[in-house]
């Protein structure tokens, strides 16, 4: 940023007189980021117990990387929450971990397998545990107090986010109410909310999977290795490439083969799928992604095939 | 043909406003970003206009479409009465974008849902606001936050009341840019007489409701004419197609970055001291240059531009208190920056210790009259819940909340005569005039000039929910502003 004005072409015509200037030109990237901070900052000045949702997926690594803009020289001044699934990739607690340290943050882990011992949540008959992080994330939510919490989805990932506000108020059972949402006019922003009430803010509502993946790029963001090309054991299940592993072991019949894959979303091992991929740098995942014809959910993620309404049903009960 | 129409041929292809397209990063063109609103009803063809556009930028992928492919299956589509679809439209396009499990069910669009679409030269932000229910409070919701608003009209039908309260709409909230689309121009058999008749009345309408920049444009959403590509079918149409005049808009910050005064409104102080970042604690490696002493004393004032520009030295007042002071610091993550515009996030350090706080509103000196504590507004009432004269509710303005009294409504506008009439209470969608007491004083402007510091919110003290979107009309000043006219 200190040189923005290297990464122009040296030019001709009205380029060249508009750098000479040296007023900044914003591009895409630069309005979607400064729109992140400016709601960052917002909600960490409006309410008093913020958090943040950090999965060490991409679009919260983004997320946390933004909020490390937002507050410099200053340190995040929130903690970080993770619903562990209990079906990890391995390499991605690992990143956690890493990261939470580098930053100095707190962690919060709400587990599923807590619930799960508790008999509050049944193991479900296909194994995915995807929808089972309502139950954690709310009371993660009520124990710590949280007044609002961080999301990283976006409005381009699913046909229900693109109908969710910026900030999005919850009830006391995290619910969504999509029929009477408040207006977000301007970049007004209005967080006010009753005892019981939370709010989740999604920052990053207005960026598309190809402008998170310039975007790493651009700001040399770290990520766990598995977005990018390796070789793995998979085997082929309802249309994607599942790894093996613990959680997700192959059943007689299923042929386990060794593939050059990569992820494009991580969730739960057991119902995140694979795509063949020969991108092993963030330079080619990002042509990759431009080029690519099907969508990152549709891809990758089995919950998100049950039903044209999976999500909006899954975000009425008070997930993400 | 009216003159309308052909007012951006002549600039298109040529850059307008002296911007470049787009920017090189990391090996690959990044362009600028924009966003607009389409505003009509389902009957217009609004979805499928929207579907269009996506379908035909190639933002439509495989399995959305394979999804969309199938249910248009289900429902008979393409296999319905011949000619009612043109060969080759096999698809419902308006199933794009109905989003929600309802709205499928009851075929009608409940909310504003946001679309992306990129071309080589620009990242598109579509906000798709339904027009039949509710519609001044999607209309005013997209377009607050709209470069441009596509406004939909049936080319059999013109002109109707609907279009003018859009027309009007758009006009109070000051939307830049204005595109007609006058769609089903297949349905009238593509005929220049029809359109030349639309585009004279909306030349009549935006002449007397004030708007400036408005484009006609004849389209068919069903069969893609002048949509994406200019269309052979209307060659009495010289003009450019809808995403061709969407490419070369300039956005609103582009538009206004060298006119508008600088306006910061103070988001939060910031005062590492103890919670410094880590990497910083420690001091960049082998650079020995920072650590925690270099930011004992860093105090800075984060936001984002909310108009004009900022350079280091700058001279600027702080409202309301009114003091004045200069720029030493423009900060980001790091990076000491020259100079920022609209809408960068920053960070400002200032020359002399003054006492700011959020709420605050750093603008460049010698450009602000006064902060007002009496404002006449107008409303666009957005909640079931009636507002009555004596209401006493909260107003968000900047990043400042202050409780506020409606003293009196003056009147609520007539959208179809763009008439106000006598009132003394608004309802749900209606747009009226108001008399506005301040618990304190705010750094308001009139919102005909500054949109940013011009805009405000109405929101109920007891749950908290968002009652209006209001724009500040004018403002008397408190008697004591003479001091800030610097």
């Amino acid at each position: 940023m200190s040189s923005q004005t290297e990464l122009y072409e040296a030019g001709e015509g009205p380029e060249a007189a508009w750098h000479a200037s040296g007023t900044p030109w914003l591009t895409s990237l630069d309005v979607l980021e400064s729109e992140a901070i400016h709601i960052i900052r917002e909600v960490v000045a409006e309410f008093d117990r913020p958090a943040l949702l950090f999965s060490g997926g991409k679009d919260s690594v983004v997320m946390l990387h933004l909020a490390t803009k937002a507050f410099w020289p200053g340190r995040v001044p929130f903690p970080v929450v993770h619903v562990d699934t209990g079906h990890n990739f391995p390499e991605v607690i690992a990143f956690r971990d890493r990261t939470v340290e580098r930053l100095g943050l707190r962690l919060v882990v709400g587990r599923v397998q807590d619930h799960i011992d508790s008999g509050e949540l049944a193991e479900r008959a296909d194994g995915t545990r995807n929808p089972l992080q309502t139950a954690p994330l709310l009371e993660a939510i009520r124990v710590n107090k949280f007044d609002a919490v961080f999301g990283g989805g976006r409005r381009d990932e699913d046909k229900a986010r693109a109908k969710e506000r910026i900030l999005s108020l919850r009830d006391e059972f995290g619910q969504w109410d999509p029929r009477n949402q408040r207006p977000e006019l301007w970049n007004l922003y209005n967080g006010r909310h009753t005892v019981g009430q939370h709010v989740r803010a999604f920052p990053i509502s207005n960026w598309t999977e190809l402008d998170i993946w310039r975007y790493i790029e651009r700001e040399g963001i770290e990520l766990p290795g598995l977005y990018y090309a390796h070789e793995r054991e998979v085997y082929a299940r309802d249309g994607m490439w599942r790894a093996v592993g613990d959680v997700s072991a192959p059943t007689p019949g299923e042929t386990v083969l060794v593939k050059t894959v990569r992820y494009r979303t991580v969730g739960d091992m057991s119902c995140t799928g694979a795509v063949e991929s020969t991108a092993a740098t963030v330079a080619e995942v990002v042509r990759e992604v431009a080029a690519s014809t099907i969508t990152e959910r549709g891809a990758t993620r089995a919950d998100d095939r049950i039903s044209e309404a999976a999500m909006e049903d899954r975000k009425k009960d008070g997930y993400f | 043909m009216s003159t309308s129409t052909q007012t951006l041929v002549s600039e298109l292809g040529a850059r307008p406003y002296g911007y470049p397209a787009e920017r090189h990063e990391g090996g690959e063109r990044v362009g600028t970003l924009f966003r607009f609103a389409t505003a009509g009803s389902v009957d217009d063809g609004k979805s499928t206009l929207v579907g269009r556009l996506l379908h035909d930028s190639k933002a439509i992928l495989a399995d959305q479409l394979e999804s969309v492919t199938r249910t248009s299956a289900e429902r008979g589509f393409g296999g319905g009465e011949p000619g009612s679809v043109p060969a080759g439209q096999q698809i419902d396009l308006a199933l794009l974008t109905d989003g929600l499990r309802a709205e499928r069910e009851q075929g009608i669009t409940i909310d504003v849902a946001y679309r992306y679409f990129a071309t080589d030269r620009r990242s598109f932000i579509l906000a798709d606001c339904p027009g039949h229910v509710q519609y001044t409070k999607n209309t005013v919701t997209g377009a607050s936050t709209a470069d441009a608003v596509v406004v939909l009209i049936d080319a059999r039908k013109g002109v109707l009341e609907q279009t003018r309260r859009h027309l009007c709409v758009l006009r109070l909230l000051r939307v830049p840019h204005v595109l007609v689309a006058v769609n089903k121009i297949d349905l009238v058999d593509y005929s220049a007489e029809v359109f030349t008749a639309i585009a004279e009345d909306i030349r009549k309408v935006s002449a007397q409701l004030g708007l400036a920049d408005v484009q006609v444009v004849p389209v068919s959403a069903l069969a893609g004419d002048n949509v994406v590509g200019r269309s052979a079918r209307t060659p009495w149409y010289s003009g450019p197609s809808l995403l061709q005049i969407l490419q070369t808009l300039p956005s609103t910050d582009e538009l206004e970055r060298g006119q508008e005064p600088f306006r910061f409104p103070v988001q939060l102080v910031i005062r590492p001291q103890g919670a410094l970042a880590p990497e910083l604690v420690a001091g960049p490696a082998g650079t020995g240059d920072a650590g925690p002493d270099t930011f004992r004393d860093y105090r800075a004032y984060a936001g984002q531009l909310a108009s004009g520009s900022v350079a280091l030295g700058d001279r600027v007042t702080v409202l309301p208190s009114g003091r004045q002071t200069s720029v030493v610091g423009i900060d980001f993550a790091g990076s000491e920056l020259q100079r920022a515009v609209a809408p960068q996030s920053v960070s400002l350090r200032l020359a002399d210790e003054i006492d700011i706080a959020r709420g605050d509103l750093i603008a460049a000196a010698g450009t602000f009259s006064a902060p007002a504590q009496d404002l006449s507004a107008q409303l666009c009432w957005l909640s079931p819940k009636p507002l009555r004269e004596g209401a006493k509710v909260l107003v968000k303005h900047g990043s400042r909340t202050v409780q506020a009294l409606v003293r009196a409504v003056t009147g609520r506008l007539d959208l179809a005569t763009f008439q106000e009439q006598p009132a003394s209470g608004l309802e749900l969608n209606d747009i009226g005039s108001v008399q506005i007491r301040l618990a304190s004083v705010l750094p308001v402007e009139d919102y005909a000039a500054h949109r940013r510091t011009g805009a405000f919110l109405v929101i109920d003290p007891a749950d908290g929910n968002t009652l209006a979107a209001g724009l500040v009309k004018s403002h008397p000043g408190d008697p004591e502003g003479e001091r800030y006219a610097i």
